[in-house]
């Protein structure tokens, strides 16, 4: 593998006293794309908000991005260094239009106003829309846009297609494959659901109670349903 | 439609010289109070920081600019800059404090500063005037051609003219990626950092300009009346200043204008009717308002025009 664009070595973190994560460690590549699996509540959301710095408390254990130690950096460091979250909860500004809340978080790169468009043909159509008034799925586009307008070089996807129509998951997907396959964005994509993501990602971890319990090629665990099974049950997989 | 309305808005604040020649220097007073509640919805209604001692700022612009003025030095221009950057320079010192908690200690802290320097401007006659007020305060003509007169005709144009100036330059800024991620902060504070947004630097620097645009307002004042008193730090100015913003509308410039515009003249004819009772008047309508839909009288003109469209 590359040098890492992120590592995570033996972390552990929690909320307050109460540790969810333990021993950790990943590695993501540069332009690679890691579907990280797991039931409710095994740590998924703690995992991707620990490495933003955005609430849980390392307890311990590194975390690096490009090649920079980040575990003391507050967020909008880690931001600028380029790493991208979009939260499970979208978070649009409901206040602002579309493109308001795109221009709002903008860096110079190749991300731009009209390539996130040109990503996102929905929000150039409601472009003058408040985000108040959109869709769920439109509002999934947007975080994503939004995301993609700091110009990360990793993106943290937390759970982009949960609670959304097929048609719009179908879309969202497209999008993602485009981001990670065509313009060699790294991610990190959170899902419950394997087989949604497996095939646009290179590699998969699975964690269950705080642990990665598996971590392998994503082709291999579409190969292997039973390995998926065993940790992610079946209405997962 | 928007921009025909922004252009009546104008026009007609321009016009009003020549409607209501008899109230010049109300007029004056309207758009230098129009100016200090602009500054308290750059603070308050775009990045919701809450405060009830802006007129801190307002003084500190008022006594700047006559002193500079009284110790020799009328030119007015440079007096509503040494006003904005003492002010933003007293906003960039205090602004911690102010923002270290939640909204009651911003509250409390603001309050507390206010009531501080008025009392400081009390004790110190020598510099202030104490209570007496500041005299001696002598402005030469503005930009060396049009001197002030007591018909309040000069104060009347230079104060509507450094209102517009800076309206378009809070509208430049306000639709700034700054102005936005301020709106954003406003929207959820919590998740801006990790949109690369720092929250605190933002907030400061907000707050600063701000304190200078309160500052511009103070300063606006001692020059067109020649005079400062205690007034300009009052408690009563800066929860005035709220209150106009309420009314006017939260978050969208012109609201602050609507609302300075409103409660000055209303405040002006109520009191000519019932000297004694007209904040009654005032609650009546601020109540009513509230009742009536969100977004103060800006909220309410929208809310008209969708219905009459409709």
């Amino acid at each position: 593998m590359a040098e890492p664009l992120l590592s995570l070595q033996g972390v552990s973190a929690g909320h307050g006293e109460a540790v969810v994560l333990q021993d950790i460690s990943l590695q993501v590549a540069p332009g690679e794309a890691v579907a990280l699996l797991g039931r409710n509540g095994t740590g998924k959301t703690t995992l991707i908000t620990t490495v933003m710095g955005a609430g849980p408390r390392l307890r311990a254990g590194s975390i690096r991005f490009a090649g920079q130690d980040i575990a003391r950096l507050p967020s909008e460091r880690r931001a600028a260094l380029g790493l991208g979250w979009v939260p499970q909860e979208r978070n649009v500004f409901r206040s602002l239009t579309v493109e308001e809340n795109l221009t709002a978080v903008a860096r110079p790169g190749p991300w731009t106003l009209a390539r996130v468009m040109e990503l996102f043909p929905r929000l150039a159509e409601r472009r003058r829309n408040l985000g108040s008034a959109l869709s769920g799925g439109e509002q999934q586009m947007l975080a994503m846009g939004r995301a993609l307008m700091l110009n990360p070089r990793l993106v943290l996807l937390d759970e982009p297609l949960e609670g959304l129509a097929p048609v719009i998951v179908q879309g969202l997907l497209a999008a993602i494959r485009r981001m990670v396959r065509e313009d060699g964005l790294a991610a990190v994509i959170v899902e419950q659901h394997a087989r949604l993501v497996l095939p646009i990602t290179d590699r998969a971890v699975i964690l269950d109670r705080g642990r990665i319990v598996h971590a392998g090629g994503s082709d291999a665990l579409l190969a292997a349903p039973e390995v998926a099974e065993r940790h992610l049950g079946l209405n997962h997989v | 439609m928007r921009l025909a309305l922004e252009a009546a808005f104008w026009l007609l604040a321009l016009a009003s010289h020549w409607l209501l020649p008899e109230q010049l220097p109300l007029l004056g007073q309207v758009w230098i109070v129009a100016l200090f509640v602009l500054s308290l919805d750059l603070l308050v209604g775009f990045a919701g920081v809450l405060t009830l001692g802006h007129a801190a700022f307002f003084g500190l612009g008022a006594y700047a600019a006559g002193i500079l003025a009284q110790q020799g030095w009328g030119e007015p221009l440079s007096g509503l800059l040494l006003a904005a950057l003492l002010a933003a320079l007293l906003g960039l010192v205090t602004a911690p404090l102010v923002l270290h908690g939640g909204d009651l200690p911003a509250l409390m802290v603001t309050l507390g500063l206010s009531l501080m320097l008025a009392e400081a401007a009390n004790k110190l006659p020598g510099i202030t005037g104490g209570a007496d007020g500041l005299l001696g305060v002598e402005m030469w003509p503005v930009l060396g051609l049009f001197r002030f007169d007591l018909f309040g005709r000069t104060a009347f144009f230079y104060a509507l003219a450094v209102l517009f100036l800076l309206f378009l330059l809070a509208r430049l800024i306000t639709a700034s990626p700054f102005g936005l991620a301020l709106r954003g902060i406003r929207g959820n504070a919590r998740r801006m950092p990790a949109l690369g947004t720092p929250v605190r630097a933002r907030l400061v620097a907000v707050y600063a300009l701000s304190a200078a645009y309160a500052g511009v307002a103070g300063a606006l004042l001692a020059q067109t009346t020649q005079f400062v008193s205690l007034d300009a730090l009052s408690f009563q100015r800066s929860a005035e200043g709220l209150l106009m913003l309420v009314l006017g509308g939260l978050g969208a410039l012109y609201g602050a204008l609507l609302g300075a515009v409103a409660f000055t003249l209303a405040h002006h004819i109520l009191s000519e009717m019932s000297p004694l009772f007209w904040q009654f008047w005032i609650g009546v309508a601020l109540v009513g308002l509230a009742l009536a839909g969100r977004g103060g009288l800006l909220g309410l003109g929208a809310l008209l025009l969708r219905r009459g469209r409709a």
